[in-house]
């Protein structure tokens, strides 16, 4: 099934009728990261933080029904797009809360910047990860692999450190009915965000231009020959 | 100080192509401003001699800044330096948004105290406030964006501005680096990379996926050889096949892996779920080719071709050579 957005009649965001909210997929591999560690570790505490409106406490109860102890939301309603503006209020929440590890996701689903872990790590002062694919600890350093085009590399850094998790590490466990009862018991805080001045604003949305339709050509191989006519006298590209 | 720092990427020792659209990027902006073009290159000593391509495509300067350490990645190191060049009197940084170009964009964006507008398609300038169309929401959703903080910190989609010649003065200046590069906290101990012969996924006009209709791995020889027989081709993979070990993470196309938008993408036994979709709906001419007929592939195929893809794809690879060898 292919999912269509719609846009609200603003034109300045996206119609939320019939949309279901969900962790994001990098998220999710970061929640099921912290509690795989914590898991190995038999020790420790994974607390879930996110910078939003109300619908956000859906995510982060789903994050303590996969098994996170705590939650933070810190609440804002508007939809901002500031990379530094998130990543400052996330940082300020953050600062002196003694964590060793700081996981995100290498992008977020809507904004899809790539840059509020990185921003966040700087703004504590401490090393950055991005994008890794692997993570194993010996003592208190953390090896990880990250993925770059067509290449890898393996780096190593000690803790305390931020990351921002890619597809590979983990895929984020279903809630079991016991975790869902256990979340509904665990500390949810929300408290309002503090934001700085935007300076990276959404003039407009829109929707790419659509494609036309697909068309099938033939069957087997005897549709090669009018594929490759096609390609060379059509699309041009051979 | 309405200049525009651009970073010229390398890997390996040589240039990216993503250094040439980085100063393509970064010359929209001089334009609009009538300033100039400064491309900033790190690596190991030597990697000056490619000064001149930049200059080539449009660096008005190039900054070079050579230290052993920087023979691998040193994002600390390179974000460092070229923050605090930045704090010299530039009014734009560019970057590609390549794995490299996402890392230190957001950590110099940081240190500079302004947010960072990524992953542009297009930029348009208007006085102080660049407007960048950015692809969100899996590529689903346009976004304009405007930018109005000093300095603007931008980074640009792979392949939307293509490098051409505009040769500029590209002069040379040697600067050190800021800090010690030697002493980033995070250590590369082993770097892949990857076959320098072999085209990058962000680069190859043409791009031929494989899914899990190819049945098993070693039937992966034959979506390389009709990559092999269009010669500017590169190999891509749905995640049911990276999962299953078939091919590594970096070949994936889609949500969770690499997006890409090439002249052709061929899809040999994909089924074209959503997430797959997400990396490669933006491609100009698509071809799948499916034994299942109501494929969900086929929706969006320009050239839909329904039948056995093993038993299809030597006779499309002859079918290109000897396409190529009549030119
Ligand atoms: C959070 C999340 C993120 C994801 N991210 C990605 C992503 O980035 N990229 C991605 O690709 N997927 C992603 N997926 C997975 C995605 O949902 C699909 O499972 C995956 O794309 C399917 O891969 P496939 O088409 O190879 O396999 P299948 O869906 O199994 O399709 C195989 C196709 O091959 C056809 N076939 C079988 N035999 C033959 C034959 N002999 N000849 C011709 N055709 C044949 C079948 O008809 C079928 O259509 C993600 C999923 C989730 C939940
Ligand atoms: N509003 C938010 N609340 C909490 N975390 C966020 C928020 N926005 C971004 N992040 C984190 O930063 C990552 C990268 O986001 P982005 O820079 O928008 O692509 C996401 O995967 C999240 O882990």
């Amino acid at each position: 099934m292919d999912v269509r957005f719609k846009l609200a009649p603003s034109g300045k965001a996206v119609d939320e009728a019939g949309l279901k909210f969900d962790i994001s997929d990098f998220d999710g591999y970061a929640v099921e990261a912290a509690l795989q560690i914590k898991e190995k570790l038999s020790t420790g505490e994974v607390a879930v933080i996110s910078l939003g409106p109300d619908v956000v406490q859906e995510t982060l109860r789903k994050a303590m029904s996969m098994g996170a102890d705590r939650a933070v939301q810190l609440k804002h309603d508007g939809a901002p797009v500031d990379s530094f503006a998130i990543a400052s209020a996330l940082a300020a929440e953050l600062q002196g809360g003694g964590y060793d590890l700081i996981l995100f996701g290498r992008m977020s689903i809507d904004t899809a910047h790539g840059a509020v872990g990185a921003m966040v790590a700087e703004l504590l002062g401490l090393p950055c990860i991005n994008a890794i694919s692997k993570l194993e600890f010996e003592g208190r350093t953390a090896k990880m692999r990250r993925e770059l085009e067509g290449a890898y590399e393996l780096v190593e850094c000690t803790l305390p450190a931020v990351v921002t998790i890619d597809e590979g590490i983990a895929r984020p466990r279903y809630p079991s009915l016991k975790g869902i009862m256990a979340a509904k018991k665990k500390p949810l805080e929300s408290k309002p965000a503090q934001l700085p001045e935007a300076r990276l604003t959404l003039g407009a949305l829109s929707l790419p231009p659509e494609r036309s339709a697909g068309r099938i050509i033939g069957e087997g191989i005897a549709a090669v020959p009018e594929l490759v006519r096609l390609l060379k006298e059509e699309a041009k590209v051979l | 100080m309405t200049n525009v720092l651009a970073f010229a990427e390398s890997r390996g020792g040589d240039l990216r192509r993503a250094a040439l659209e980085s100063v393509t990027a970064a010359r929209v902006i001089a334009d609009a401003r009538g300033a100039e073009v400064h491309a900033i290159l790190f690596g190991a000593p030597g990697i000056g001699a490619h000064a001149a391509k930049l200059g080539a495509h449009g660096a008005d300067k190039v900054l070079v800044v050579e230290h052993a350490a920087f023979a691998n990645n040193n994002p600390e190191a390179v974000a460092a330096t070229i923050a605090a060049r930045m704090g010299g009197g530039y009014g734009a940084f560019v970057c590609a948004a390549t794995a490299t170009g996402k890392d230190i964009a957001p950590r110099i964006a940081a240190k500079l105290k302004v947010p960072v507008a990524s992953d542009a398609t297009q930029l348009a300038v208007k006085g102080g406030t660049i407007t960048v169309t950015h692809p969100g929401y899996t590529g689903k959703i346009l976004l304009s964006l405007s930018l109005t903080a000093t300095p603007a910190v931008v980074s640009v989609r792979p392949g939307a501005f293509l490098p051409n010649t505009n040769a500029k003065a590209g002069a040379v200046e040697s600067i050190g680096p800021t800090g010690d590069p030697s002493a980033s906290r995070v250590k590369v101990t082993e770097t892949a990379t990857g076959n320098a012969a072999k085209l990058d996924l962000g680069d190859a006009p043409v791009i031929i996926s494989g899914g899990r209709g190819l049945k098993e791995a070693a039937n992966f020889k034959l979506v390389e050889d009709l990559a092999a027989a269009f010669g500017n081709a590169a190999v891509g993979a749905t995640r049911a096949v990276t999962d299953d070990g078939w091919r590594p993470h970096s070949d994936q196309i889609g949500q969770t892996g690499r997006l890409v938008s090439p002249n052709l993408y061929i899809a040999c036994g994909i089924s074209g779920a959503i997430q797959h979709l997400a990396g490669m709906r933006t491609s100009k001419t698509i071809v799948a080719i499916n034994k299942d007929k109501d494929a969900p592939i086929f929706k969006l195929a320009d050239y839909g071709v329904v039948g056995d893809v093993v038993e299809i794809l030597p006779v499309l690879t002859a079918a290109v050579k000897q396409a190529k060898a009549a030119g």
